[in-house]
């Protein structure tokens, strides 16, 4: 596909790779703030290609990772009620609450549906005026402007059966808070294309202006992830420190004002917690005061909501590019994706569940000699051997 | 999530209050809403997130990264495609 095809060539990768590692005198640490990029750099073995000359660490990028436990259950008690319509994105809705997950909640009877769209839900709520139908509104500053759209048009439509549970967060605070931690290993960023698109880059120049860090905006193919990565190791070198944007062809620095208009005409800034990092200022959205009747959080009162999050998962560390998911003793074998302990496993986008499905072996000691199902024992399939 | 995939605008209608336009991602083809990209036409390409055209792509900046490899050098084969 144009757009697409041209941006995989392998041929230009590899004179990429090989003017990154010309241009690292050190192994520099870069953090990629986006799941979507992190999945493209893992899928890619970008990391692996590129291990001498950089170290890549994965940031908290992805939203359904980051949407606090006590929200996910907050969505089961809602989609549990006889009278409620939950809609999702596909990705939240396998992410397990504390006790159960919407799907296995569908199998059992509540109306739980997947939507492709914010606007696909709206039109669920006008077929379904009997019903209270509720969005799941989750997501970065991309998804904002549909999420913010659907609120708009439920209003002007007057589908007062239709709410949205917000769980919105921001990019910037999160790069202020993993900058700002006095054991942050993180020397440049590769910024977020998709969020640039909606919001521009001017929160992106400050950044870089602020904390001295050179941010190399870029997109999810391998040779944008690789253009960035260059881009942002000469700036290292040099000793430059600056917002670059690598990913023109969408990201104007601007951003998208109409889009911009619109969310901020239905949500303000607000404090939110993030799954396994905890709370960060300003770093999300919620709905403006007077859209209340559209608040899923004030249209159900399901009372208290009481989690337990896994004590042994390292998603915090791994977040704030500390850790890598093989340094977890439970990634792989306590931890996967169909029975995730924390933030990392739960959606494909995590780092965990990206390391896990591209076959990045466990490294804690012991596990290598564990036969695979299936597989004759080491001792059984080399005959003549002594045993 | 922040997944966005580029298409090309084959149609532009009004669905009640929207702006909405049909887009063609190679064989598969969606109804995206157009109301954030109000000056995009008929076969421009889009970006498309969740149903929503959130920019349009501009086919000069998309050549730009290649631009910048012809500068490291040894590009026949890409410029021979």
């Amino acid at each position: 596909m144009k757009f697409l095809d041209e941006y995989r060539d392998a041929e230009s990768a590899r004179r990429l790779i090989e003017t990154i590692r010309q241009a690292s005198s050190r192994r520099w640490v870069l953090m990629e703030v986006c799941g979507g990029q992190t999945h493209s750099i893992v899928k890619y073995g970008l990391d692996e290609l590129l291990s001498d000359a950089v170290e890549l660490v994965h940031g908290p990028g992805c939203p359904v990772c980051v949407t606090p436990l006590e929200i996910i259950d907050r969505a089961l008690a809602i989609a549990s009620r006889p009278d409620a319509i939950l809609c999702t994105f596909g990705d939240m809705a396998r992410v397990p609450g504390s006790r159960t997950d919407l799907l296995a909640l569908r199998a059992q009877g509540a109306d739980v549906r997947v939507v492709y769209s914010p606007l696909d839900a709206v039109e669920v709520a006008a077929r379904h005026p009997d019903r209270r139908v509720v969005f799941f509104a989750i997501g970065f500053e991309t998804t904002a402007p549909a999420n913010a759209m659907s609120v708009d048009l439920a209003r002007r439509r007057r589908l007062r059966n239709f709410s949205v549970l917000v769980s919105h967060v921001r990019v910037p605070p999160a790069i202020d808070a993993i900058v700002e931690a006095p054991d942050n290993r993180v020397q440049a960023f590769l910024g977020p294309g998709h969020v640039c698109t909606v919001l521009g880059t001017g929160e992106y120049s400050e950044l870089a202006k602020r904390h001295g860090i050179p941010i190399a905006v870029t997109g999810f193919e391998p040779i944008d992830l690789l253009a960035g990565i260059l881009a942002a190791v000469r700036q290292l070198e040099e000793g430059r420190a600056e917002m670059q944007n690598c990913y023109g062809r969408v990201v104007l620095d601007a951003g998208n004002q109409s889009a911009q208009n619109l969310v901020t005409s239905v949500f303000e800034v607000c404090d939110r917690k993030w799954r396994g990092i905890g709370s960060i200022p300003n770093s999300g959205y919620r709905l403006r005061d007077h859209l209340r009747e559209h608040d899923a959080e004030v249209v159900f009162d399901v009372g208290a909501i009481d989690t337990a999050e896994s004590a042994e998962c390292i998603s915090g560390l791994i977040l704030r590019g500390l850790k890598k998911p093989h340094d977890c003793p439970a990634f792989g074998t306590r931890c996967t994706p169909t029975t995730p302990l924390g933030a990392t496993m739960v959606s494909s986008e995590g780092a965990c569940a990206a390391y896990y499905a591209y076959g990045r072996p466990p490294r804690a000691p012991g596990l290598r000699s564990l036969p695979l199902a299936g597989m004759p024992k080491a001792a059984e399939s080399a005959p003549g051997r002594p045993s | 999530m922040c997944l966005a995939v580029p298409g090309r605008i084959v149609r532009i209608f009004a669905d009640g209050e929207l702006h909405m336009g049909t887009v063609a991602f190679g064989g598969v083809s969606k109804c995206v809403c157009l109301e954030h990209v109000p000056d995009a036409k008929v076969g421009d390409y889009v970006l498309v997130h969740v149903g929503f055209a959130l920019a349009r792509i501009d086919e000069q900046e998309a050549r730009r990264v290649f631009e910048v490899l012809e500068t490291l050098g040894g590009l026949e084969e890409l410029e021979a495609t």
